[in-house]
């Protein structure tokens, strides 16, 4: 595969072509977060299981390149498929997922994003070989982390 | 446009003296189509800096001793040099740190001019002074640096911010400029060349147009001094800048031109050392530009490898470079109208064009287009190139940009709109090959 064939898999083409988990509700509580240098943009909010421990959901809404797009597409797949699992996400297991997302994407391809962990999103792996390209990815994630420290009260 | 464009073998005498064109990128030979963001150094400006580091390195202005001597030479020379580039004098120009920094000077001077304070012992700065009711005027094609310091100078003095509107086509909408320059009109600040269509802008029509107001007139001369003959006395501006980076010369140095007596008017920007003559605790008299402008400890080397990179491109002659862009732009524009999918900000008539293009390719976002053409060793420039209301009136968020600098050839242009025909088809959309 070429480098650019690595960064864009078929699974980022699909998802960033038919993003999952695209729409908001009025009023939900979002994280909006922008990449300065090239306008993308994702808004996102966590949706809670009525006791509010769990994560049931990932919404968004955005516009941009195809890997911010299909990251937050794939984050909103992984937190459906948690919860089809029975798996929903606790904060800090949330929490620490995307802790070892960011590490995998700063590795400069050293660290591979682990597919029992990550399912498809696994495919972002290939981002951390383009530096300029990591900040795309991490839009959606940071706009997570950027929830729970709020609803943490940080 | 009488001069001949220069040769193949010239240009490629030209592209042995960028060291950085030797090397590779992902296995291509570089390709660099982001001159319009930086422009790459020639060996002669690399030498320059490092020479003067070696051999002439001392503090300027402050010391009696030969190598002081030998630096304060070095520096005023370079100053020289600029000023034969510009056909200005040489106490009309002042060196900064970018054009970015000339603009702030000029907008932070004006607004020190409105709280009624001078310039010390020179000429008087009230006339400079804006108020309630002035109109200051821009178009919608800037580049930031050319638009935020007049929103702030408008927020300080209580002073309008106007601008010429942009066309469908990319222009500026003249009519509506003879509307908007007005009676009112104190200042009038205009790109001469856009960073993003690469248009050049008609200043015939818009000069006149302040000059019947008596509005000053600002030249934002970033994207025009690397690729057209500057002058801004036959331009007829009042002020203005660009910065030594795109102009094959070092980062960190930056030049404003303004007609003396309006210099010699303008309060200072910034306050401290080298820039007074007597000083009290209580007061300060300033000395007259362009000392009265370079506080603190001046940029040397970077002087001396500007001077260096204007002397290189002399060498090379700016209207040769001008006729050579011409042909240039007309192949670039014309390569890029022949891609299914691809739209050219500004259209493609190549008349009144650098050789530069900001493309939106239909379906694919511009950072990831950009990533194709990095893969083949292309360098290109994606984003708003801080002009953001210009991409919002084009109707796009972000663009790829091709920009050609003096070591361009047509092989490498095709290679780009080639690289450019695979981007649709590489993310499945439909497209064909650049005929
Ligand atoms: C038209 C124009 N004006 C101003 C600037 C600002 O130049 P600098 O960042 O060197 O201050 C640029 C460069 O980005 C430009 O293209």
């Amino acid at each position: 595969m070429s480098g650019l064939e690595q960064l864009y898999q078929q699974i980022i083409l699909d998802h960033s072509k038919h993003p999952h988990g695209v729409g908001l509700e009025p009023g939900e509580v979002t994280s909006h977060q922008r990449n300065p240098v090239c306008g993308d943009e994702v808004t996102l909010a966590l949706r809670w299981d009525a006791a509010g421990e769990r994560v049931t959901e990932v919404a968004w809404e955005g516009s941009g390149c195809s890997i911010s797009q299909a990251s937050a597409s794939l984050l909103a797949t992984l937190a459906e498929e948690s919860a089809a699992e029975g798996e929903a996400w606790r904060p800090e297991e949330l929490r620490a997922l995307i802790d070892e997302f960011r590490e995998a994407l700063r590795s400069r391809g050293s660290i591979a994003l682990d597919e029992e962990r990550f399912g498809d999103a696994a495919a972002l792996s290939g981002v951390s070989r383009f530096v300029a390209r990591v900040k795309c990815a991490m839009l959606a994630w940071v706009a997570a982390e950027d929830l729970l420290s709020r609803r943490a009260g940080v | 446009m009488t001069a001949a464009p220069l040769t193949s073998a010239e240009i490629e005498a030209i592209r042995a003296q960028f060291p950085i064109l030797r090397r590779e990128v992902n296995g291509h030979p570089l390709t660099y189509l982001d001159s319009a963001a930086t422009a790459q150094k020639p060996g002669v400006v690399i030498d320059a800096e490092s020479a003067f580091l070696r051999t002439a390195n001392a503090a300027v202005n402050r010391g009696a001793h030969t190598l002081a001597g030998e630096a304060t030479e070095a520096y005023e020379d370079a100053r020289g040099t600029v000023a034969r580039f510009l056909g200005v004098a040489e106490n009309e120009v002042v060196f900064t740190s970018h054009a970015t920094e000339a603009l702030n000077l000029i907008a932070s001077s004006l607004g020190t001019a409105s709280l009624g304070r001078g310039a010390g012992s020179h000429a008087d700065a009230a006339p400079l002074a804006l108020r309630e009711g002035d109109e200051i005027v821009v178009t919608e094609l800037e580049h930031h640096a050319n638009l935020i310091p007049w929103q702030e100078l408008a927020a300080r003095t209580g002073a309008t911010l106007r601008y010429v509107p942009v066309l469908d086509d990319g222009s500026l909408d003249l009519e509506a400029a003879a509307r908007i320059i007005g009676e009112r009109t104190r200042l009038l600040a205009v790109t001469h060349v856009s960073n993003v269509t690469g248009a050049i802008t008609p200043l015939d029509a818009l000069v006149p147009l302040a000059r019947a107001v008596g509005a000053l007139v600002v030249l934002d001369a970033c994207q025009s001094a690397p690729h057209l003959p500057l002058r801004p006395r036959e331009l007829d501006v009042d002020l203005a800048v660009f910065s030594g980076h795109k102009l094959y010369g070092p980062t960190g140095i930056g030049v404003l031109y303004g007609r003396a007596e309006l210099l010699d008017a303008m309060p200072p920007f910034l306050y401290g050392g080298s820039m007074i003559t007597t000083v009290t605790m209580e007061r300060a008299e300033y000395l007259p530009a362009p000392q009265r402008f370079e506080p603190g400890s001046p940029r040397l080397s970077q002087a001396v490898g500007l001077a260096a990179a204007i002397r290189f491109l002399e060498g090379v002659g700016l209207d040769r470079i001008a006729a050579t862009e011409h042909e240039l732009a007309a192949h670039l524009l014309g390569g890029l109208a022949s891609v299914p999918g691809v739209r050219v900000l500004g259209g493609v008539d190549p008349a009144g064009r650098v050789a530069l293009a900001s493309i939106v390719v239909d379906g694919v976002h511009a950072h990831d287009a950009g990533q194709v053409l990095d893969e083949v060793g292309i360098a290109a420039r994606v984003g708003h190139h801080c002009a953001q209301p210009l991409h919002r009136r084009l109707g796009a968020t972000a663009s790829l940009r091709l920009s050609a600098g003096v070591h361009t050839t047509v092989a490498e242009l095709d290679r780009a709109i080639e690289a450019v025909a695979s981007i649709r088809p590489f993310f499945g959309l439909d497209g064909g090959a650049a005929s």
